[in-house]
């Protein structure tokens, strides 16, 4: 009943051409281009104290954006899967809204309230407060665009999940923080881990929002995503591939992670 | 054992209050209050200073360019992302899971490293763009190149809506439309292509909503050269460098308003998926 044996080939092989020329050669040129000069040229330009400077700054970055909207999701979560009331669906549209919001009108919104000309850029300056071109202006737009991950992951996990076991805890005689970390929380701890490491790729990877946000101050203001635009507009190619395969690898682990979380729920199903 | 005096409150379980109370309150400063600003500061625009700010030449030619490029790139991710989800869900190959594992690449990739990578393996010299341009075709540094930035954003987004809809077809409408007399195509056309329709929109939409706002897998391998290869996401830039907050505000909110009114439409596109569905 399938296609011809010929007609099956020929569709796979015109996939396969067009993933291969939009996803495998650049992964592969990637790499390649990182490792053009050798390994002592790529652990160089990792070493590099602006580049050091630039990974500092990334992991304080996401390890203050990826907890604080961990906290959000699983609070989002709780009340949106586990109680009904009216606004539930404005409420789930706006949370999706860092979404679909482009990543420089993301930061612009920021310079918008922080910027010197902005809201409170008078009152910030009178005490010497520092956000935009600073980082706590960077955290701000990460905290922004990867807002919704989380709680995305974990909404319609514990909507499928019902109030069951939770309901039958609270008979039983546990309080509510007790249901949830006895009950709820082992089962979604594989929405969790993947709606962090989700969370923490896209904070590690934020250029647009930061980009508008950072002033691009070297080795005070820049990301790795930034760095690697420096390193790339000063012709430093095998440089700037050598820090975004770092990036890139983060990649690779998160799609390794999607494919376990998803074997795992499709075990406990 | 001894059942303690259950309290299980009018509504079920606890915590309502306060987590719905952290919700919205974080929800507002992260979200809301900022995006509010946007609008705030564009409405103490006059109304002719705003439609001067975003009709301006240079304006609407990058309108023009990000637009028009992201609608192409989604049709190229419709027609495409079909046959890709179509292949991994009805065949089997060799590699297949890498393969389907390698489709949400665009997702996990930050955006300045698809951008250099595009760049260089579409400029000149680069492992692709060094067979094109022989060929006279310009990739790196020209709108066409802006077409392939958008395709690899979106490519995830069409194969990902209509991967699942391909899984739970049932085959007896097929085998249906066989003992009826229906060759290959036509079993494609009328049976299996209505049903993917609504996911099929969807994904179109999601690629579309994407590679609008896209900015760092584009600035590189795009000109950026205003009025032919600026996209409006760096006309916003360029204008904020310049201290030009009216104008970047303006052409901003233009870009929210068009966000808007694509997560409106891909809610709806969603809503008529779910319903087609279940019927």
């Amino acid at each position: 009943m399938s296609e011809p044996l010929m007609v099956r080939w020929l569709l796979i092989g015109v996939a396969l051409t067009f993933l291969g020329l939009f996803l495998f050669v650049p992964l592969a040129a990637l790499f390649t281009q990182a490792f053009e000069k050798g390994a002592g040229a790529y652990l160089a330009a990792i070493r590099e104290p602006d580049a050091l400077l630039a990974i500092r700054l990334t992991l304080v970055t996401a390890a203050i954006s990826v907890p604080l909207n961990l906290v959000f999701g699983v609070a989002a979560a709780w009340a949106i899967a586990k109680f009904q009331f009216p606004g539930k669906s404005l409420l789930i549209t706006l949370i999706d809204l860092p979404f679909s919001v482009s990543p420089v009108v993301s930061g612009l919104i920021y310079v918008l309230l922080f910027g010197l000309q902005g809201w409170l850029g008078p009152w910030l300056d009178l005490h010497n407060i520092k956000i935009i071109f600073a980082v706590p202006g960077i955290v701000l737009a990460t905290i922004f665009v990867t807002f919704p991950f989380i709680a995305r992951e974990l909404i319609p996990l514990m909507q499928a999940q019902g109030n069951d076991e939770e309901e039958a805890a609270m008979v039983l005689g546990a309080n509510g923080l007790q249901t949830f970390f006895r009950v709820t929380l082992p089962n979604i701890k594989w929405g969790l881990i993947y709606g962090v490491i989700l969370c923490n790729a896209r904070a590690m990877g934020e250029f647009g929002a930061v980009s508008v946000v950072s002033g691009h101050i070297r080795g005070f203001t820049n990301t790795i995503p930034l760095h690697v635009e420096i390193l790339y507009n000063e012709y430093n190619y095998a440089a700037a591939f050598a820090v975004a395969s770092l990036l890139a690898c983060l990649a690779l682990v998160t799609l390794v992670a999607k494919s376990i979380v998803e074997w795992k729920l499709k075990i406990s199903s | 054992m001894r059942l303690k005096g259950f309290k299980i409150k009018k509504g079920g379980l606890p915590g309502f209050g306060p987590t719905l109370g952290y919700t919205v309150f974080y929800l507002s400063l992260i979200v809301l209050i900022p995006l509010s600003a946007l609008v705030f500061k564009t409405a103490s625009l006059s109304w002719h200073e705003f439609l001067a700010e975003v009709t301006s030449a240079r304006v609407l030619a990058s309108y023009r360019l990000t637009f028009g490029t992201a609608f192409l790139a989604a049709l190229v991710n419709a027609l495409f992302g079909v046959l890709v989800a179509w292949v991994l869900v009805r065949y089997r190959f060799p590699g297949k899971k890498v393969v389907d594992a390698l489709v949400d690449l665009p997702f996990a990739l930050p955006t300045a490293v698809a951008g250099i990578t595009l760049a260089t393996v579409y400029s000149g010299n680069g492992w692709i763009g060094r067979y094109l341009e022989p060929l006279g075709i310009k990739v790196a540094y020209t709108p066409l190149g802006i077409l392939v930035a958008m395709t690899f954003i979106g490519l995830p987004f069409v194969v990902r809506t209509v991967q699942p809809v391909l899984e739970e077809l049932e085959t007896e409408v097929e085998e249906a439309a066989v003992c009826l007399g229906a060759n290959r195509w036509q079993i494609f056309r009328r049976v299996l292509f209505p049903t993917i329709l609504p996911a099929l929109l969807t994904g179109f939409a999601l690629a579309f909503a994407r590679a609008v706002g896209e900015y760092g897998s584009i600035i590189f391998i795009a000109g950026n050269m205003p009025m032919v290869s600026e996209i409006t996401p760096l006309l916003i830039i360029t204008k904020l460098e310049q201290y030009d907050y009216a104008g970047a505000t303006a052409v901003a909110s233009v870009m929210l308003g068009a966000s808007f009114i694509l997560l409106f439409a891909i809610n709806l596109l969603q809503w008529w998926s779910r319903r087609y569905a279940d019927r």
